[in-house]
């Protein structure tokens, strides 16, 4: 199986950790992965701000640079969700569909297609609150979001409880957004700081060591609100834990 | 040291702890569980009682036809913390309630796809329902009249209650009759108008909009409405306890509803094959505005029809448990024709209707109940308050429904979201809220409604993303990484992303150049 790797530019720019995580994780699966060098990003600031136009040249290039492989994997939900979901500002040609079904996040992919039943190397004796980001909750439906009337059901918890070790935390208000919405973390900065102190207070009144999601955006934004108001709280994407990060 | 103030804001502390608490000792149970019924149950949030109340924090500045600064109000909510803690904290605790409900009917899910076909299969024939509706409410003897916008629905109620030299007249909360600017037209034309329902009457005293469609002063704390009370019917202002005030408004009131010359209430459903409509309440207040006087009209907007009776139980069931987590609103009214001796009036507005019916990606919008229930769960909303959108319709469904009004003025709406989804999953009757407000972003870019700066920001961002050699020069450096990302989101040159955040630690090398140097071998 030959996977290209999508690293979103603020994972290239910012957590080349979870980059790094990501590929060693699918190759410990003997997968051949392979990141172009050309790539830039899959146009969704654009276009979630409205300015779909502008953001033909990004997902032109994306095309470019991800046709010809069997799946196409990035350590993103929202990236994956404006690719599948969105990705429209240019002509629907069969190469761009093609591109755009083969376009998969991490977790849906080591749990829906992979089928991965054991990470025997991976430790994590932490206590951990788990954030779904909004993406990956309710447009990839990783897991059962609270408002729907649903069995239950959580890719990320699947694959994190195969992980040695590992003590899940629950905030009071599991799947309620962390404010950080791509543009609209500058454009409504101050709601969606509140939004950030909020949640990262709710995780740590629940007793987390770490906040674990499959977006590192999420994670960025509730960092820097964690170290604004001194909330002492680690955060790591759930592609190291599960590459066996040990903390 | 800390001031109790700062305990509740930075502290994390909740102002009502027992709003979690498992076992409620005032609560009525039975059957083992706590037994809600709609707002009465709900525990009074107040602020410590040695504290100076908190100014209440005033909505969007409204300048004529401008785009409102949704997010400049949102700031001067957050900014009076008694309140936005206030605020979060009670319509979080109704979308807990809500959710309770939910998981008490199996066939929950079934139910908003029923809900969701009935409406739909209505709007799709809307005009023939609507002739069927005015058919049989005119054989119950009901005067039927139809308004093309707001100031043709004032107008006509004007020329009813001039026919029958009423000068006063008490109504029941309609949220089309804000849309019409019904109170301020009638007070030029010399009306005394009369709010029933709690909630509004708080608002109108305060000369200030409902700030929710189902809770019109949840924005408010009691010290608010102590406030208010004192400056407009003569309580003690240092008094806020919730029975006091709610005793002085009813002594207040209840003479001006009793001498009233005519009532008015809105709709929540008309039924076509029988020509009724259905309105609910838990104050019984539209029943006195309805029955009281001899003269009853009701304004109904031409979305609420329903093709049959049977049909209205499926809304029944979803409408209090999705707006408040009650079973059933307190009073469910059905009102078929006029009582002996009184005349009753029908008013069916469009006002923008037809227009948004006309419109591919929006027409669905019009299935909406009003229940608030996207309100509630919005996290947005819960900390900006509803007069931060400076709008008829505030939260989620006014960023959808806003903008068909003036695209102009509400342009900024669609923006006040993170896309998280909550609200199209609490929906009622499955509108897909968040993806209209993302295809509303796109409509008004490509009307040229959003400002310049953000359209050149976007635009060299768009070209910079699609140039690898451009944007590797652009983030090769850590600290260049900085200046663009995630700031080459930043239309206005100022910090918004580090003023209430710490900004991302650079790390020694981008992913790239480390995969050039660890798997360079394959490219």
């Amino acid at each position: 199986m030959r996977i290209g790797l999508f690293i979103p530019c603020y994972i290239d720019a910012f957590f080349p950790k979870v980059g790094i995580a990501t590929l060693e994780l699918l190759e410990r699966f003997g997968h051949e992965v392979v990141y172009p060098l050309d790539q830039t990003c899959c146009g969704q600031p654009m276009a979630n701000s409205g300015f779909n136009a502008d953001a033909a040249g990004a997902e032109a290039l994306f095309v470019q640079n991800f046709s010809g492989f069997d799946y196409i994997v990035a350590p993103s939900g929202s990236c994956v969700h404006h690719v599948r979901d969105n990705f429209d500002a240019i002509e629907q040609t069969d190469a761009v569909t093609e591109v755009r079904a083969r376009t998969y996040e991490l977790v849906e992919f080591l749990h829906d297609i992979l089928k991965v039943d054991a990470f025997p190397w991976a430790k994590f004796p932490h206590r951990v609150g788990l954030h779904n980001s909004c993406g990956t909750l309710r447009q990839l439906k990783h897991a059962t979001p609270s408002e729907l009337h649903e069995p239950f059901f959580s890719k990320p918890m699947d694959l994190l409880s195969k992980v040695e070790g590992i003590e899940f935390v629950h905030p009071s208000r599991p799947d309620e957004c962390c404010g950080f919405g791509g543009t609209f973390s500058v454009f409504e900065e101050v709601v969606s700081s509140k939004m950030g102190y909020d949640k990262v207070r709710d995780h740590a009144q629940a007793g987390a060591e770490y906040i674990v999601s499959a977006d590192s955006s999420c994670l960025m934004h509730q960092q820097g609100c964690a170290e604004r108001i001194g909330v002492p709280m680690k955060f790591i994407h759930i592609a190291e834990i599960l590459n066996g990060a040990s903390a | 040291m800390t001031t109790a103030r700062e305990k509740i804001v930075d502290g994390g502390a909740m102002l009502h702890p027992e709003l979690r608490a498992e076992h409620d000792p005032d609560a009525i149970l039975r059957d083992g569980r706590r037994l809600d019924h709609a707002e009465g149950v709900s525990k009074p949030l107040r602020p410590p009682p040695d504290l100076q109340p908190e100014p209440q924090p005033r909505g969007a500045r409204v300048h004529g036809n401008r785009p409102v600064d949704q997010a400049e109000a949102a700031a001067r909510f957050i900014a009076a913390p008694e309140h936005e803690k206030m605020h979060d904290e009670r319509l979080w605790d109704l979308r807990q309630k809500r959710d309770r409900e939910m998981h008490g009917i199996p066939e929950w899910e079934e139910l908003r796809s029923l809900a969701s076909a009935i409406k739909e299969h209505t709007l799709s024939r809307l005009d023939e329902y609507l002739d069927q509706f005015e058919t049989n409410a005119r054989s119950n003897g009901v005067h039927v009249h139809w308004a093309r916008d707001g100031a043709e629905h004032n107008q006509i109620v004007h020329a009813i209650l001039r026919e029958h030299g009423a000068t006063s007249l008490i109504k029941s909360k309609s949220m089309l009759t804000e849309e019409c600017g019904f109170r301020p037209y009638m007070a030029s034309v010399g009306v005394e108008v009369i709010e029933t329902d709690l909630g509004e009457r708080i608002q109108q005293l305060d000369n200030e909009d409902p700030s929710h469609v189902v809770v019109p002063a949840v924005h408010k704390l009691r010290t608010d409405v102590a406030q208010v009370f004192s400056r407009t019917i003569g309580t003690d202002p240092g008094n806020s306890d919730v029975h006091y005030l709610a005793e002085a408004q009813r002594e207040a009131t209840r003479p001006l509803i009793l001498k009233a010359d005519a009532g008015m209430t809105g709709c929540n459903f008309a039924v076509a094959e029988t020509g009724s409509f259905v309105v609910c309440t838990n104050e019984g207040n539209a029943d006195l505005s309805a029955n009281v006087p001899k003269l009853h009209i009701a304004s109904i907007g031409i979305e609420k029809i329903i093709p049959r009776l049977g049909h209205l139980a499926v809304f029944i069931r979803l409408l209090s448990r999705s707006a408040l987590g009650s079973p059933i609103t307190q009073y469910t009214s059905h009102f078929r024709g006029p009582r002996r001796g009184g005349e009753m009036h029908v008013v069916l507005v469009d006002n923008g209707r037809s227009e948004r019916l006309g419109m591919e990606e929006f027409w669905t919008s019009l299935k909406c109940i009003r229940c608030g229930a996207c309100m509630n769960t919005c996290p947005v909303y819960r900390r900006s308050g509803g007069l931060s959108y400076g709008a008829t319709y505030s939260g989620p469904i006014g960023l959808i429904i806003d903008p068909t009004f003036n695209a102009r003025k509400y342009s900024n709406l669609p923006f006040a979201s993170s896309l998280n989804g909550s609200c199209s999953n609490v929906c009622p009757v499955k509108i897909n809220i968040h993806e209209q407000i993302y295809a509303w972003r796109r409509v008004l870019v490509e009307r040229h409604e959003t400002p310049l700066a953000k359209k050149a920001a976007m635009s060299v961002a768009g070209a910079l993303l699609s140039r690898p050699d451009a944007y590797r020069a652009a983030i090769a450096a850590a600290e260049t990484a900085l200046a663009h990302l995630p700031r080459f989101v930043i239309y206005n040159g100022l910090n918004a992303w580090g003023k209430h955040r710490e900004t991302p630690h650079p790390p020694k090398q981008t992913f790239h150049s480390w995969y050039r140097e660890n798997r360079g071998a394959k490219q």
